[in-house]
C-alpha cells in the first residue's frame, strides 16, 4: 500500500511517502511559509522523488489536528480532495499523537502539546505499551496549562513534554514536576510525516469523505457566544444547497 | 478527429458560498452548484470569517461531487480547473484554492486563477455576448466600481467608493431597521412600498469625478431614526426604506450614465450581489429609455448575480485563451484589485 502522509497544522510543513512501513521520502520543512505556497510543491517533489504519480497513492493520510486554523484547513482540504477525486483511502491521525510518536523505547509520558494562546495548550496525554504501541492516556484537548499541570502531577510518572512550542512553559514544568520532567530533543520536536504515516497506516478509512473536517478542539468565539443565549437543536440546516 | 468541447471545473469560494460549476465553452452552465451558508451567518448578524472557512472545508468536495455529476461529466473530459483566489476572505478563499489546485494536480489539468470581480462581470455572458469597450458597475457588500473594459478580459476602474461598499451600506441600514443580515432584499422590497419623503443626501452626485460615497447617507438615515426615537416619533419604515434606496440609486445611476455617455459605451454590465436588486434594474431601464439612449443594459440573472461557481468558469473561459495559468504555489489574494486607468483621479 502506498501512503502519502501531510502535516500542515503548525508552523513546520511535512510530507512523506510511504510504501507499507518502508518510508520512501520524507520532506519537513520549519521556515514559517505560507503553508497554501508550499504544500502541493512539496508534495509534487517527494511524490517524483518516488517515482509515484499521486494516482498511485492508496491511502492519503492527514495530520487532522489540534493545531492552527488555517493550518489545517489546507492540509484537510488537500487530503480529502485528494482522496475523493482519485477514489482513494483517506485517514487522519491527531497531529499530537504523530509528534508523541516521535519518542520511541520509553514507557514515559509522552506530553506533545501545541500553544493555544492566553496560558492555554492543545495537548493530550500519550504512552508506549510493553509491545512499544502508541496508547492515548487523555484524550486531545484545549486546556489551561494549570491544568494540565494538575493532571499530570495526579499520574506522578516520568513525562517527556515534545514540540517546538514546549520552550514557552520549561521553566512551569521544571518545578513542578523537577526530575520527572524530560525534554524532546530538536528533531523529535518537530512533526515527521512519516511517523504521521505509519499511524495512519494502522487505522481504518474514514467512511465518508465529504463529512471529514479538522478536529480543532474549539467552536469559533462567534459560536460559543451565541450559544450562550440559543440553542442549534431544530436550527434550520446552517449550510444547503440551493 | 473530433474536436473536444471545452469544459472547466470552476471553484468560488470567496465569502460564504461554496460553489462548483461545470461550464461548456465559457457560455453554456452544465451545472452550477452553490452551498450558501447564509443560515449559520444570520446567526451572528454576518459573516463571521472563522466560521465560514470551516463550513467551506465541509462542502467542498460535497459540491465538486454534485457538479460532477449533474454535468454529467468525467475528469478526462475536463479541459481546465478555474478557481477564485481574490478578493475575499483569506481564509474562505484558501478552501477554494486548495481544492482546485489538488483537482488540477491530480488529474494534470491546467490551472486558471480568476478575479471574483471579473467572475461577476462575466455573469452577464450568460444573457448575451459582451460587447467591448464595456462599461460595468459592480456593486456588492464588498465593492462599488465602475469598471472600463476595452476588451475582453482587460479590466480598469475609473471609479470606485471612497468609503462604504453599497451593499454594506444596505446591511448597516437594515441592522437599524431591524432587518436580519442580509438585508438587501427586504430594503428593496419595503423601499416598493414607500415613497423618498426624507431627501437623504445624495453624496458625491454633482461632483466632477466618477467616485461613489456611502457613509454621509448611511450617517443621515442613522441620524434620522435616533432622532425619532428620541422624541418617541414613529417613522414608516417603507418611507425610510424607499428614501435611502432612492438615494443609493440616484447616485449609481446618474454617475453611470454619465460615463457611459462620455465613454461612447454601447453595453452596460451591472453585476455583483446589488445587482440583484429591482430599484436599480427598474430606475436603469427606464433611464436609458426616457433619454433614447443607444445603450443595451444587461443584467445577469438572478441566481448569478450572487457569488457561484459558472461566473468564474466564464471569465475563466477568456484567461484559458489567453494562457493565463497558475502554478501548484498558488496562493489566495484577499485584496487582488483590477488596476485603476491611468486617467483615473480621486
Ligand atoms: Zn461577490
Amino acid at each position: 500500500m502506498n501512503i502519502l502522509a501531510m502535516d500542515t497544522s503548525n508552523r513546520a510543513l511535512s510530507v512523506a511517502v510511504l510504501s507499507d512501513d518502508r518510508i520512501l521520502a520524507e520532506k519537513t520543512t520549519d521556515v514559517n511559509k505560507n503553508h497554501s505556497t508550499t504544500l502541493l510543491p512539496a508534495i509534487d517533489q517527494i511524490l517524483k522523488d518516488s517515482h509515484l504519480t499521486s494516482d498511485q497513492i492508496d491511502r492519503f493520510v492527514v495530520a487532522q489536528g489540534p493545531g492552527s486554523y488555517t493550518g489545517l484547513r489546507i492540509g484537510v482540504t488537500t487530503a480529502k480532495t485528494f482522496a475523493f477525486t482519485l477514489h482513494k483511502e483517506l485517514v487522519g491521525v491527531s497531529s499530537l499523537a504523530s509528534l508523541a510518536g516521535n519518542i520511541r523505547h520509553t514507557n514515559a509520558l509522552l506530553v506533545p502539546l501545541f500553544d493555544a494562546r492566553r496560558d492555554n495548550v492543545f495537548t493530550g496525554v500519550y504512552q508506549r505499551d510493553d509491545h512499544g504501541q502508541l496508547t492515548n492516556v487523555v484524550s486531545d484537548k484545549h486546556v489551561p496549562v494549570a491544568a494540565l499541570i494538575a493532571q499530570l502531577k495526579m499520574l506522578n510518572e516520568d513525562i517527556i513534554f515534545i514540540g517546538t512550542d514546549v520552550a514557552h512553559f520549561a521553566e512551569r514544568f521544571r518545578a513542578a514536576f523537577g526530575q520527572q520532567a524530560h525534554f524532546a530533543d530538536d528533531e523529535a520536536n518537530l512533526p515527521h510525516a512519516s511517523e504521521l504515516g505509519l499511524l495512519g497506516a494502522q487505522k481504518e478509512a474514514v467512511k465518508d469523505i465529504h463529512a471529514f473536517i479538522p478536529h480543532y478542539l474549539r467552536r469559533t468565539q462567534a459560536e460559543n457566544d451565541w450559544l450562550k443565549t440559543h440553542s442549534d437543536k431544530g436550527h434550520q440546516p446552517y449550510v444547503e444547497e440551493v | 478527429m473530433e474536436s473536444k468541447r471545452e469544459l472547466i471545473l470552476a471553484f468560488e469560494s470567496s465569502c460564504d458560498e461554496t460553489s462548483v460549476a461545470v461550464i461548456e465553452d465559457g457560455t453554456k452552465i452544465l451545472s452550477n452548484i452553490i452551498a450558501t451558508q447564509i443560515n449559520s451567518h444570520k446567526r451572528f448578524g454576518g459573516v463571521v470569517p472563522e466560521v465560514a472557512s470551516r463550513h467551506h472545508v465541509e462542502y467542498v468536495t460535497r459540491c465538486t461531487e454534485d457538479a460532477m455529476k449533474a454535468a454529467n461529466v468525467t475528469y478526462d473530459d475536463l479541459t481546465a480547473v478555474a478557481v477564485t483566489y481574490g478578493p475575499g476572505l483569506v481564509g474562505s478563499l484558501l478552501i477554494g484554492v486548495t481544492a482546485a489546485k489538488t483537482i488540477a494536480y491530480a488529474h494534470h489539468l491546467p490551472l486558471i486563477p480568476v478575479n471574483h470581480m471579473a467572475g461577476h462581470i462575466y455573469a452577464a455572458r450568460y444573457v448575451k455576448p459582451l460587447e467591448y469597450p464595456l462599461l460595468a458597475l459592480l456593486v456588492s457588500g464588498g465593492h462599488t466600481e465602475l469598471v472600463y473594459m476595452k476588451a475582453a478580459g482587460e479590466f480598469e476602474i475609473i471609479g470606485d467608493t471612497r468609503d462604504d461598499a453599497a451593499g454594506e451600506a444596505y446591511d448597516k441600514i437594515g441592522r437599524v431597521l431591524g432587518i436580519p443580515y442580509p438585508a438587501g432584499k427586504e430594503v428593496d422590497r419595503l423601499a416598493h412600498l414607500g415613497h423618498d419623503t426624507f431627501n437623504f443626501p445624495r453624496a458625491m452626485i454633482h461632483e466632477d469625478n466618477d467616485d461613489f460615497s456611502f457613509s454621509g447617507l448611511k450617517s443621515a438615515f442613522i441620524n434620522t431614526v435616533h432622532h425619532a426615537d428620541q422624541i418617541g416619533e414613529k417613522l414608516s419604515r417603507e418611507d425610510l426604506a424607499a428614501s435611502f434606496q432612492a438615494a443609493v440609486i440616484d447616485v449609481l445611476v446618474t454617475k453611470t450614465i454619465r460615463v457611459a455617455k462620455r465613454l461612447g459605451i454601447k453595453q452596460l454590465v451591472v453585476a455583483g450581489g446589488v445587482a440583484a436588486n429591482q430599484g436599480l434594474r427598474e430606475r436603469l431601464a427606464q433611464v436609458v429609455k426616457d433619454e433614447h439612449l443607444d445603450l443595451d443594459v444587461v443584467f445577469p440573472p438572478l441566481r448569478l448575480c450572487g457569488d457561484n461557481g459558472a461566473m468564474v468558469g466564464a471569465a475563466a473561459h477568456i484567461e484559458l485563451q489567453k494562457k493565463h495559468f497558475a502554478g501548484l504555489d498558488l496562493n489566495a489574494d484577499p485584496s487582488l484589485e483590477f488596476a485603476y486607468a491611468a486617467t483615473y483621479q480621486p
